[in-house]
Protein backbone atom coordinates (compact mmCIF):
# COMPACT_ATOMS: atom_id res chain seq x y z
CA UNK A 1 0.00 0.00 0.00
CA UNK A 2 0.72 3.60 -1.15
CA UNK A 3 1.21 5.05 2.89
CA UNK A 4 1.86 8.69 3.85
CA UNK A 5 2.96 8.51 7.16
CA UNK A 6 4.99 5.40 7.35
CA UNK A 7 7.83 3.73 5.57
CA UNK A 8 11.56 4.28 4.70
CA UNK A 9 13.14 7.34 4.38
CA UNK A 10 9.69 9.05 6.36
CA UNK A 11 7.60 10.70 3.94
CA UNK A 12 7.68 13.83 6.06
CA UNK A 13 11.61 13.87 5.65
CA UNK A 14 11.61 12.47 1.67
CA UNK A 15 10.35 15.51 -0.07
CA UNK A 16 10.01 14.78 -3.49
CA UNK A 17 9.17 18.50 -4.52
CA UNK A 18 10.17 21.90 -4.01
CA UNK A 19 7.50 22.82 -1.52
CA UNK A 20 7.85 19.88 0.70
CA UNK A 21 11.50 20.87 0.67
CA UNK A 22 11.07 24.01 1.93
CA UNK A 23 8.83 22.71 4.70
CA UNK A 24 11.73 19.66 5.77
CA UNK A 25 14.46 22.55 5.68
CA UNK A 26 12.45 24.59 8.04
CA UNK A 27 12.20 21.30 10.06
CA UNK A 28 15.83 20.41 10.19
CA UNK A 29 16.80 24.30 11.16
CA UNK A 30 14.21 23.47 14.03
CA UNK A 31 16.26 20.51 15.13
CA UNK A 32 19.44 22.02 14.42
CA UNK A 33 18.81 24.47 16.52
CA UNK A 34 16.93 22.72 19.88
CA UNK A 35 20.02 20.66 19.63
CA UNK A 36 22.32 23.49 19.93
CA UNK A 37 20.28 25.35 22.37
CA UNK A 38 20.50 21.82 24.25
CA UNK A 39 24.21 21.62 24.36
CA UNK A 40 24.81 25.15 25.41
CA UNK A 41 22.56 24.97 28.21
CA UNK A 42 23.92 21.49 29.17
CA UNK A 43 27.57 23.01 28.87
CA UNK A 44 26.38 26.14 30.92
CA UNK A 45 24.66 23.77 33.91
CA UNK A 46 28.18 21.82 33.55
CA UNK A 47 30.09 25.44 34.11
CA UNK A 48 27.85 26.68 36.83
CA UNK A 49 28.41 23.57 39.13
CA UNK A 50 31.95 22.52 38.29
CA UNK A 51 33.46 25.36 36.95
CA UNK A 52 35.86 27.88 37.86
CA UNK A 53 35.01 30.62 39.83
CA UNK A 54 34.73 33.71 37.75
CA UNK A 55 32.64 31.60 35.62
CA UNK A 56 30.56 30.72 37.96
CA UNK A 57 29.68 34.32 39.20
CA UNK A 58 29.38 34.91 35.09
CA UNK A 59 26.66 32.64 35.37
CA UNK A 60 24.81 33.52 38.74
CA UNK A 61 24.78 37.12 37.60
CA UNK A 62 21.71 39.33 36.21
CA UNK A 63 23.64 40.27 33.29
CA UNK A 64 23.64 36.32 31.75
CA UNK A 65 20.13 35.85 32.48
CA UNK A 66 19.13 39.75 30.39
CA UNK A 67 21.08 37.80 27.62
CA UNK A 68 21.00 34.00 27.57
CA UNK A 69 17.33 34.16 29.33
CA UNK A 70 15.69 37.41 26.99
CA UNK A 71 17.56 38.40 24.28
CA UNK A 72 18.67 35.30 23.17
CA UNK A 73 15.26 33.74 23.07
CA UNK A 74 13.75 37.09 22.21
CA UNK A 75 15.69 37.53 18.68
CA UNK A 76 15.94 33.53 17.99
CA UNK A 77 12.20 32.93 18.46
CA UNK A 78 10.96 36.25 16.17
CA UNK A 79 13.27 35.46 13.41
CA UNK A 80 11.89 31.85 13.36
CA UNK A 81 8.58 32.90 13.62
CA UNK A 82 8.98 35.23 10.70
CA UNK A 83 10.55 32.46 8.48
CA UNK A 84 7.97 29.86 9.34
CA UNK A 85 5.30 32.06 8.30
CA UNK A 86 6.80 33.59 5.38
CA UNK A 87 7.44 30.25 4.24
CA UNK A 88 4.26 28.82 4.26
CA UNK A 89 2.56 31.86 2.75
CA UNK A 90 4.58 30.67 -0.51
CA UNK A 91 3.11 27.74 -0.28
CA UNK A 92 -0.66 29.58 -1.05
CA UNK A 93 0.93 31.70 -3.20
CA UNK A 94 -1.73 31.91 -6.23
CA UNK A 95 0.39 31.70 -8.97
CA UNK A 96 -0.50 33.78 -12.30
CA UNK A 97 -0.90 32.51 -15.89
CA UNK A 98 -0.78 29.05 -16.89
CA UNK A 99 -0.96 27.39 -13.98
CA UNK A 100 -2.99 23.91 -13.29
CA UNK A 101 -5.75 23.58 -11.09
CA UNK A 102 -7.45 20.99 -9.17
CA UNK A 103 -10.22 21.29 -6.58
CA UNK A 104 -10.46 19.06 -4.09
CA UNK A 105 -13.23 18.32 -2.01
CA UNK A 106 -12.85 16.58 1.58
CA UNK A 107 -16.18 14.87 2.17
CA UNK A 108 -16.69 11.94 5.57
CA UNK A 109 -14.31 10.12 4.81
CA UNK A 110 -13.27 10.23 1.28
CA UNK A 111 -11.79 12.86 -1.34
CA UNK A 112 -13.76 14.74 -4.09
CA UNK A 113 -11.45 15.12 -6.96
CA UNK A 114 -12.21 17.47 -10.06
CA UNK A 115 -9.94 19.36 -12.99
CA UNK A 116 -10.43 22.68 -14.11
CA UNK A 117 -10.57 24.40 -17.03
CA UNK A 118 -9.29 27.33 -18.54
CA UNK A 119 -12.59 29.16 -17.24
CA UNK A 120 -12.46 27.23 -14.14
CA UNK A 121 -14.63 24.76 -15.23
CA UNK A 122 -15.08 21.30 -14.19
CA UNK A 123 -12.83 19.35 -17.24
CA UNK A 124 -12.27 15.44 -15.39
CA UNK A 125 -14.26 14.27 -12.07
CA UNK A 126 -12.25 11.56 -9.97
CA UNK A 127 -12.02 10.82 -6.74
CA UNK A 128 -9.23 10.03 -4.16
CA UNK A 129 -6.36 10.41 -6.37
CA UNK A 130 -5.12 13.24 -7.76
CA UNK A 131 -2.88 12.85 -11.15
CA UNK A 132 -0.36 15.49 -11.49
CA UNK A 133 2.64 16.38 -14.10
CA UNK A 134 6.30 16.33 -13.17
CA UNK A 135 7.98 19.75 -12.92
CA UNK A 136 4.67 21.93 -12.84
CA UNK A 137 3.18 23.55 -9.91
CA UNK A 138 -0.35 22.40 -9.21
CA UNK A 139 -2.71 25.08 -7.10
CA UNK A 140 -5.02 22.90 -5.04
CA UNK A 141 -8.33 24.57 -4.64
CA UNK A 142 -9.18 22.87 -1.01
CA UNK A 143 -13.08 22.74 0.58
CA UNK A 144 -15.13 20.77 2.72
CA UNK A 145 -18.66 19.58 1.99
CA UNK A 146 -19.39 18.68 6.08
CA UNK A 147 -16.91 19.70 8.72
CA UNK A 148 -13.24 20.50 8.62
CA UNK A 149 -10.47 17.94 7.17
CA UNK A 150 -7.38 18.93 6.22
CA UNK A 151 -5.24 17.89 3.09
CA UNK A 152 -1.75 16.28 3.32
CA UNK A 153 0.25 14.69 1.46
CA UNK A 154 3.81 14.79 3.09
CA UNK A 155 6.06 14.07 0.03
CA UNK A 156 4.64 16.91 -1.82
CA UNK A 157 3.76 20.23 0.48
CA UNK A 158 2.76 21.40 3.92
CA UNK A 159 -1.02 21.02 5.40
CA UNK A 160 -3.69 22.64 4.40
CA UNK A 161 -6.91 22.76 6.24
CA UNK A 162 -10.19 22.05 4.25
CA UNK A 163 -12.68 24.52 6.04
CA UNK A 164 -16.61 24.30 4.81
CA UNK A 165 -17.66 27.38 3.02
CA UNK A 166 -14.47 28.38 2.28
CA UNK A 167 -11.94 28.01 -0.17
CA UNK A 168 -8.37 27.41 0.83
CA UNK A 169 -5.38 27.27 -1.49
CA UNK A 170 -2.45 24.78 -1.50
CA UNK A 171 0.63 24.13 -4.02
CA UNK A 172 2.48 21.66 -4.66
CA UNK A 173 4.86 20.40 -7.12
CA UNK A 174 6.89 17.00 -7.73
CA UNK A 175 10.05 16.85 -9.17
CA UNK A 176 10.18 12.84 -9.64
CA UNK A 177 7.58 10.86 -11.18
CA UNK A 178 6.12 8.60 -8.00
CA UNK A 179 2.87 7.21 -6.02
CA UNK A 180 2.64 9.34 -2.73
CA UNK A 181 0.31 8.61 0.20
CA UNK A 182 -1.75 11.39 1.77
CA UNK A 183 -4.28 11.43 4.36
CA UNK A 184 -6.97 13.47 6.36
CA UNK A 185 -4.84 15.47 9.06
CA UNK A 186 -7.82 17.35 10.74
CA UNK A 187 -9.72 14.18 12.90
CA UNK A 188 -13.19 14.87 11.12
CA UNK A 189 -14.87 11.92 13.02
CA UNK A 190 -15.71 8.17 13.29
CA UNK A 191 -13.42 7.03 10.38
CA UNK A 192 -11.06 9.96 10.32
CA UNK A 193 -8.24 7.71 10.29
CA UNK A 194 -9.30 5.62 7.59
CA UNK A 195 -9.65 9.07 5.07
CA UNK A 196 -6.39 8.73 2.53
CA UNK A 197 -5.97 9.22 -0.96
CA UNK A 198 -2.73 8.61 -3.31
CA UNK A 199 -0.67 11.27 -5.98
CA UNK A 200 0.47 10.24 -8.61
CA UNK A 201 3.21 12.41 -10.19
CA UNK A 202 3.82 11.24 -13.89
CA UNK A 203 6.46 12.58 -16.41
CA UNK A 204 5.10 15.16 -18.37
CA UNK A 205 4.65 13.34 -21.58
CA UNK A 206 3.10 10.63 -19.85
CA UNK A 207 0.89 13.17 -18.14
CA UNK A 208 -0.14 14.35 -21.23
CA UNK A 209 -1.49 10.98 -22.24
CA UNK A 210 -3.04 10.24 -19.45
CA UNK A 211 -5.23 13.30 -19.86
CA UNK A 212 -6.02 12.78 -23.48
CA UNK A 213 -7.35 9.48 -22.45
CA UNK A 214 -9.44 10.12 -20.16
CA UNK A 215 -10.42 13.55 -21.92
CA UNK A 216 -11.46 11.13 -24.77
CA UNK A 217 -13.08 8.42 -22.67
CA UNK A 218 -15.79 11.61 -21.36
CA UNK A 219 -16.16 13.03 -24.76
CA UNK A 220 -16.95 9.16 -26.52
CA UNK A 221 -19.40 8.83 -23.05
CA UNK A 222 -21.07 12.22 -23.41
CA UNK A 223 -21.67 11.96 -27.20
CA UNK A 224 -25.26 10.80 -28.97
CA UNK A 225 -23.87 7.75 -29.08
CA UNK A 226 -22.39 7.06 -25.58
CA UNK A 227 -24.15 4.62 -24.48
CA UNK A 228 -23.92 2.87 -27.15
CA UNK A 229 -20.25 2.77 -26.75
CA UNK A 230 -20.87 1.20 -23.48
CA UNK A 231 -22.68 -1.35 -24.51
CA UNK A 232 -20.02 -1.93 -26.95
CA UNK A 233 -16.75 -1.93 -24.40
CA UNK A 234 -18.36 -4.09 -21.78
CA UNK A 235 -20.74 -6.46 -24.11
CA UNK A 236 -17.32 -8.43 -24.58
CA UNK A 237 -17.76 -10.22 -20.92
CA UNK A 238 -21.06 -11.05 -20.24
CA UNK A 239 -20.89 -11.24 -16.14
CA UNK A 240 -19.64 -7.41 -16.41
CA UNK A 241 -23.02 -6.14 -18.91
CA UNK A 242 -25.23 -7.86 -15.68
CA UNK A 243 -23.12 -5.89 -13.13
CA UNK A 244 -24.04 -2.76 -15.04
CA UNK A 245 -27.36 -3.51 -15.15
CA UNK A 246 -27.50 -4.97 -11.43
CA UNK A 247 -25.21 -1.35 -10.61
CA UNK A 248 -28.50 0.51 -12.21
CA UNK A 249 -30.73 -1.78 -10.45
CA UNK A 250 -29.84 -1.75 -7.05
CA UNK A 251 -29.34 1.52 -6.56
CA UNK A 252 -25.80 2.31 -6.66
CA UNK A 253 -26.97 4.73 -9.64
CA UNK A 254 -28.59 7.13 -6.79
CA UNK A 255 -25.04 7.94 -5.03
CA UNK A 256 -22.55 7.27 -7.74
CA UNK A 257 -21.90 8.42 -10.97
CA UNK A 258 -20.37 6.48 -13.92
CA UNK A 259 -19.91 8.99 -16.99
CA UNK A 260 -21.52 7.74 -20.69
CA UNK A 261 -24.17 5.71 -18.18
CA UNK A 262 -27.61 6.19 -16.32
CA UNK A 263 -25.52 6.58 -13.15
CA UNK A 264 -25.51 10.66 -11.95
CA UNK A 265 -25.56 10.53 -8.11
CA UNK A 266 -23.26 12.63 -6.13
CA UNK A 267 -23.22 11.31 -2.90
CA UNK A 268 -20.51 9.14 -3.14
CA UNK A 269 -17.33 8.68 -5.23
CA UNK A 270 -17.28 9.31 -9.00
CA UNK A 271 -16.58 5.90 -10.23
CA UNK A 272 -15.94 6.23 -13.70
CA UNK A 273 -12.45 5.56 -13.53
CA UNK A 274 -12.34 3.35 -10.47
CA UNK A 275 -11.01 0.41 -12.00
CA UNK A 276 -7.51 2.50 -12.55
CA UNK A 277 -7.75 3.84 -8.92
CA UNK A 278 -4.41 2.00 -6.98
CA UNK A 279 -6.66 1.90 -3.96
CA UNK A 280 -10.71 1.56 -2.41
CA UNK A 281 -12.25 3.00 0.19
CA UNK A 282 -10.20 6.31 0.00
CA UNK A 283 -6.72 5.16 0.13
CA UNK A 284 -7.33 1.88 2.86
CA UNK A 285 -7.43 -0.87 -0.02
CA UNK A 286 -5.45 -2.31 -2.39
CA UNK A 287 -7.78 -2.18 -5.58
CA UNK A 288 -8.58 -5.53 -7.04
CA UNK A 289 -11.89 -7.63 -8.03
CA UNK A 290 -11.85 -9.32 -4.35
CA UNK A 291 -11.25 -6.09 -2.17
CA UNK A 292 -14.41 -4.40 -5.07
CA UNK A 293 -16.87 -7.42 -4.16
CA UNK A 294 -15.37 -6.95 -0.43
CA UNK A 295 -16.22 -3.00 0.29
CA UNK A 296 -19.58 -3.23 -2.18
CA UNK A 297 -21.03 -6.63 0.27
CA UNK A 298 -19.80 -5.24 3.35
CA UNK A 299 -18.00 -1.87 3.62
CA UNK A 300 -19.69 -1.35 6.74
CA UNK A 301 -17.02 -4.06 8.47
CA UNK A 302 -14.56 -2.58 6.70
CA UNK A 303 -15.35 1.32 7.51
CA UNK A 304 -17.79 1.23 10.03
CA UNK A 305 -20.50 4.05 9.74
CA UNK A 306 -19.46 5.45 6.46
CA UNK A 307 -22.11 6.51 3.96
CA UNK A 308 -22.39 3.62 2.08
CA UNK A 309 -24.70 0.35 3.25
CA UNK A 310 -23.18 -2.98 2.77
CA UNK A 311 -24.81 -4.81 0.06
CA UNK A 312 -24.99 -7.97 1.75
CA UNK A 313 -28.24 -9.27 0.26
CA UNK A 314 -26.67 -9.35 -2.99
CA UNK A 315 -25.61 -12.88 -4.33
CA UNK A 316 -21.89 -13.67 -4.33
CA UNK A 317 -22.50 -13.79 -7.92
CA UNK A 318 -24.09 -10.29 -8.33
CA UNK A 319 -20.87 -9.04 -6.55
CA UNK A 320 -19.07 -10.20 -8.12
CA UNK A 321 -20.42 -9.26 -11.72
CA UNK A 322 -20.67 -5.70 -10.19
CA UNK A 323 -17.70 -5.78 -9.08
CA UNK A 324 -16.12 -7.09 -12.73
CA UNK A 325 -17.74 -4.23 -14.63
CA UNK A 326 -16.43 -1.25 -12.07
CA UNK A 327 -12.95 -2.85 -12.45
CA UNK A 328 -13.19 -2.53 -16.01
CA UNK A 329 -14.59 1.63 -15.22
CA UNK A 330 -10.48 2.43 -16.34
CA UNK B 1 -3.75 -5.86 -9.96
CA UNK B 2 -6.60 -6.30 -12.97
CA UNK B 3 -7.54 -9.73 -12.12
CA UNK B 4 -10.52 -9.56 -14.53
CA UNK B 5 -7.83 -11.52 -17.64
CA UNK B 6 -6.79 -14.81 -15.81
CA UNK B 7 -9.93 -15.23 -14.36
CA UNK B 8 -12.50 -18.41 -15.45
CA UNK B 9 -9.47 -20.26 -17.84
CA UNK B 10 -10.42 -22.74 -19.70
CA UNK B 11 -10.24 -26.46 -18.58
CA UNK B 12 -7.35 -27.31 -19.97
CA UNK B 13 -5.82 -24.30 -17.47
CA UNK B 14 -7.72 -26.06 -14.88
CA UNK B 15 -6.75 -29.21 -15.76
CA UNK B 16 -3.05 -28.49 -15.19
CA UNK B 17 -3.41 -26.95 -12.48
CA UNK B 18 -5.15 -29.65 -10.65
CA UNK B 19 -2.28 -31.81 -11.88
CA UNK B 20 0.43 -29.26 -10.63
CA UNK B 21 -1.32 -29.52 -7.40
CA UNK B 22 -0.91 -33.61 -7.36
CA UNK B 23 2.43 -33.49 -8.46
CA UNK B 24 3.44 -30.96 -5.70
CA UNK B 25 1.86 -33.17 -2.85
CA UNK B 26 3.52 -36.07 -3.80
CA UNK B 27 6.73 -34.87 -2.60
CA UNK B 28 7.09 -33.92 0.80
CA UNK B 29 8.25 -30.40 1.43
CA UNK B 30 11.05 -30.10 4.29
CA UNK B 31 10.50 -26.30 5.23
CA UNK B 32 6.74 -26.32 5.49
CA UNK B 33 5.62 -29.23 7.74
CA UNK B 34 2.32 -28.76 8.78
CA UNK B 35 2.96 -28.88 12.48
CA UNK B 36 6.01 -26.19 12.31
CA UNK B 37 5.69 -23.56 10.18
CA UNK B 38 8.29 -21.64 9.91
CA UNK B 39 8.16 -18.24 11.64
CA UNK B 40 9.95 -16.28 9.20
CA UNK B 41 7.42 -17.25 6.24
CA UNK B 42 4.72 -17.05 8.31
CA UNK B 43 5.58 -13.79 9.25
CA UNK B 44 5.63 -12.60 5.88
CA UNK B 45 2.29 -14.87 4.98
CA UNK B 46 0.83 -12.39 7.43
CA UNK B 47 2.51 -8.84 5.56
CA UNK B 48 1.20 -10.55 2.21
CA UNK B 49 -2.00 -11.07 3.71
CA UNK B 50 -2.33 -7.30 4.60
CA UNK B 51 -0.81 -6.54 1.29
CA UNK B 52 -3.60 -8.18 -0.43
CA UNK B 53 -6.84 -6.50 1.28
CA UNK B 54 -8.07 -10.68 2.43
CA UNK B 55 -9.40 -8.88 5.90
CA UNK B 56 -11.88 -7.09 3.34
CA UNK B 57 -14.12 -10.51 3.55
CA UNK B 58 -12.31 -12.18 5.87
CA UNK B 59 -11.79 -12.08 10.24
CA UNK B 60 -8.24 -13.46 10.74
CA UNK B 61 -6.81 -13.83 13.61
CA UNK B 62 -3.54 -11.60 13.66
CA UNK B 63 -4.90 -8.67 11.44
CA UNK B 64 -6.30 -5.61 13.28
CA UNK B 65 -8.15 -4.25 10.68
CA UNK B 66 -10.26 -5.29 8.25
CA UNK B 67 -12.65 -7.57 9.44
CA UNK B 68 -14.89 -8.34 7.16
CA UNK B 69 -18.10 -10.41 7.30
CA UNK B 70 -18.51 -11.99 3.74
CA UNK B 71 -16.46 -15.30 4.04
CA UNK B 72 -15.58 -17.67 6.83
CA UNK B 73 -12.99 -16.42 9.46
CA UNK B 74 -9.51 -18.02 8.72
CA UNK B 75 -9.10 -19.00 12.72
CA UNK B 76 -6.53 -22.09 12.21
CA UNK B 77 -5.87 -24.52 9.63
CA UNK B 78 -3.96 -27.32 11.68
CA UNK B 79 -7.22 -29.73 12.69
CA UNK B 80 -9.51 -28.61 10.35
CA UNK B 81 -11.25 -31.23 8.04
CA UNK B 82 -11.69 -29.98 4.15
CA UNK B 83 -10.57 -26.58 2.78
CA UNK B 84 -13.46 -24.77 1.58
CA UNK B 85 -15.68 -27.80 2.52
CA UNK B 86 -13.94 -29.83 -0.74
CA UNK B 87 -10.33 -30.02 -0.98
CA UNK B 88 -7.95 -31.86 1.01
CA UNK B 89 -6.35 -30.04 3.88
CA UNK B 90 -2.77 -29.59 2.86
CA UNK B 91 -0.58 -26.63 2.39
CA UNK B 92 -0.26 -26.92 -0.99
CA UNK B 93 -3.43 -27.52 -1.79
CA UNK B 94 -3.85 -24.09 0.14
CA UNK B 95 -1.96 -22.37 -1.15
CA UNK B 96 -3.75 -23.02 -5.12
CA UNK B 97 -6.53 -21.97 -2.98
CA UNK B 98 -5.88 -19.18 -2.21
CA UNK B 99 -4.45 -17.62 -5.47
CA UNK B 100 -7.18 -18.77 -7.61
CA UNK B 101 -9.86 -20.94 -5.65
CA UNK B 102 -12.42 -20.98 -8.95
CA UNK B 103 -9.68 -22.82 -10.57
CA UNK B 104 -8.99 -25.50 -7.67
CA UNK B 105 -12.69 -25.76 -6.72
CA UNK B 106 -14.92 -25.09 -9.70
CA UNK B 107 -17.87 -23.09 -8.20
CA UNK B 108 -16.40 -21.52 -5.56
CA UNK B 109 -17.37 -17.52 -4.57
CA UNK B 110 -13.74 -16.54 -3.54
CA UNK B 111 -12.44 -14.55 -6.51
CA UNK B 112 -8.65 -15.21 -7.68
CA UNK B 113 -6.13 -12.90 -5.86
CA UNK B 114 -3.48 -11.06 -7.31
CA UNK B 115 -0.56 -12.86 -5.00
CA UNK B 116 2.39 -14.47 -6.21
CA UNK B 117 2.84 -18.25 -5.83
CA UNK B 118 5.39 -17.73 -2.79
CA UNK B 119 2.83 -15.22 -1.22
CA UNK B 120 0.65 -17.94 -1.48
CA UNK B 121 3.08 -20.53 0.42
CA UNK B 122 3.75 -17.71 3.17
CA UNK B 123 0.24 -17.04 3.78
CA UNK B 124 -0.60 -21.20 3.76
CA UNK B 125 2.41 -21.42 6.27
CA UNK B 126 0.91 -18.36 8.44
CA UNK B 127 -2.53 -19.76 8.18
CA UNK B 128 -1.87 -23.04 9.90
CA UNK B 129 0.46 -21.92 12.14
CA UNK B 130 -2.57 -20.06 14.18
CA UNK B 131 -3.73 -22.54 16.93
CA UNK B 132 -7.31 -23.59 16.29
CA UNK B 133 -9.07 -23.49 19.45
C1 LIG C 1 -26.22 6.08 -0.02
C2 LIG C 1 -25.26 6.32 -1.04
C3 LIG C 1 -24.52 5.16 -1.65
C4 LIG C 1 -25.04 4.06 -2.27
C5 LIG C 1 -26.49 3.68 -2.47
C6 LIG C 1 -23.89 3.32 -2.76
N1 LIG C 1 -22.73 3.95 -2.42
FE1 LIG C 1 -20.86 3.38 -2.91
N2 LIG C 1 -20.10 4.86 -1.79
C7 LIG C 1 -20.84 5.84 -1.15
C8 LIG C 1 -19.94 6.67 -0.37
C9 LIG C 1 -20.34 7.85 0.51
C10 LIG C 1 -18.64 6.16 -0.57
C11 LIG C 1 -17.34 6.66 0.07
C12 LIG C 1 -17.20 5.99 1.40
C13 LIG C 1 -15.94 6.34 2.12
O1 LIG C 1 -14.85 6.07 1.59
O2 LIG C 1 -16.02 6.86 3.24
C14 LIG C 1 -18.78 5.05 -1.48
C15 LIG C 1 -17.70 4.31 -1.98
C16 LIG C 1 -17.82 3.36 -2.97
C17 LIG C 1 -16.71 2.72 -3.64
C18 LIG C 1 -15.23 3.01 -3.39
C19 LIG C 1 -14.78 4.12 -4.27
C20 LIG C 1 -13.36 4.52 -4.05
O3 LIG C 1 -12.76 5.10 -4.94
O4 LIG C 1 -12.79 4.26 -2.99
C21 LIG C 1 -17.23 1.84 -4.53
C22 LIG C 1 -16.44 0.94 -5.47
C23 LIG C 1 -18.65 1.90 -4.40
N3 LIG C 1 -18.98 2.83 -3.46
C24 LIG C 1 -19.54 1.11 -5.13
C25 LIG C 1 -20.91 1.06 -4.89
C26 LIG C 1 -21.80 0.08 -5.46
C27 LIG C 1 -21.38 -1.01 -6.41
C28 LIG C 1 -23.05 0.35 -4.97
C29 LIG C 1 -24.33 -0.43 -5.22
C30 LIG C 1 -24.27 -1.85 -4.92
C31 LIG C 1 -22.94 1.52 -4.11
N4 LIG C 1 -21.62 1.92 -4.09
C32 LIG C 1 -23.98 2.14 -3.47
C33 LIG C 1 -22.19 6.00 -1.21
C34 LIG C 1 -23.08 5.08 -1.74
C1 LIG D 1 -14.37 -11.25 -2.15
C2 LIG D 1 -14.15 -11.68 -0.80
C3 LIG D 1 -12.91 -12.51 -0.50
C4 LIG D 1 -11.61 -12.09 -0.47
C5 LIG D 1 -11.07 -10.68 -0.79
C6 LIG D 1 -10.84 -13.21 -0.03
N1 LIG D 1 -11.65 -14.29 0.18
FE1 LIG D 1 -11.09 -16.11 0.90
N2 LIG D 1 -13.01 -16.77 0.75
C7 LIG D 1 -14.06 -16.03 0.30
C8 LIG D 1 -15.23 -16.86 0.23
C9 LIG D 1 -16.60 -16.40 -0.25
C10 LIG D 1 -14.84 -18.14 0.68
C11 LIG D 1 -15.66 -19.42 0.74
C12 LIG D 1 -15.36 -20.07 -0.59
C13 LIG D 1 -15.85 -21.47 -0.80
O1 LIG D 1 -16.42 -22.05 0.12
O2 LIG D 1 -15.61 -21.96 -1.90
C14 LIG D 1 -13.43 -18.04 1.00
C15 LIG D 1 -12.68 -19.09 1.51
C16 LIG D 1 -11.35 -18.98 1.87
C17 LIG D 1 -10.60 -20.03 2.49
C18 LIG D 1 -11.14 -21.39 2.90
C19 LIG D 1 -11.87 -21.21 4.19
C20 LIG D 1 -12.32 -22.48 4.86
O3 LIG D 1 -12.91 -22.35 5.93
O4 LIG D 1 -12.06 -23.57 4.36
C21 LIG D 1 -9.34 -19.56 2.67
C22 LIG D 1 -8.17 -20.27 3.30
C23 LIG D 1 -9.30 -18.21 2.15
N3 LIG D 1 -10.55 -17.89 1.68
C24 LIG D 1 -8.18 -17.41 2.16
C25 LIG D 1 -8.15 -16.12 1.62
C26 LIG D 1 -6.94 -15.33 1.52
C27 LIG D 1 -5.58 -15.75 2.01
C28 LIG D 1 -7.29 -14.17 0.93
C29 LIG D 1 -6.37 -13.00 0.53
C30 LIG D 1 -5.31 -13.34 -0.38
C31 LIG D 1 -8.73 -14.21 0.69
N4 LIG D 1 -9.19 -15.42 1.11
C32 LIG D 1 -9.46 -13.18 0.14
C33 LIG D 1 -14.05 -14.69 -0.04
C34 LIG D 1 -12.92 -13.89 -0.11
CU1 LIG E 1 -11.25 14.21 7.16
Amino acid sequence: MIDALWGWPPPVLDPAGPYAAKVTTLAWSLFALGVIVTLVVIAALWAAIKGPPRVQAMLGGERAIWIGGVAFPGVVLTALLIWGLTLTATLTDPIEGDEMRIRVTGEMWWFRVQYLGDQGRVIMEDANEIHIPVGRPVVLELESADVIHSFWVPHLSGKKDMIPGRRTLLLVEADRPGEFGGVCAEYCGAQHALMGFVAVAHEPAAWNDWRDARLARIAAADGPRGTDLDMARTAAAGDAARGRNLFMDVGCAACHRVAGTDANGLAGPDLTHVGSRRTLGAGILPNHLGTMMGWIGDSQSIKPGNRMPSYDMLSAGELEAIALWLEQQK
Amino acid sequence: MDMGHIYRRAPLARAMALMACACLSACKDPVQTRREPAAETAARGLIAIRDAGCGSCHEIPGLDWPKGRLAPSLNGFDDVGLIAGQLPNRPEVLAAFIRNAPLVKPGSTMPPMPVTRQEARDIASYLYGIDHD
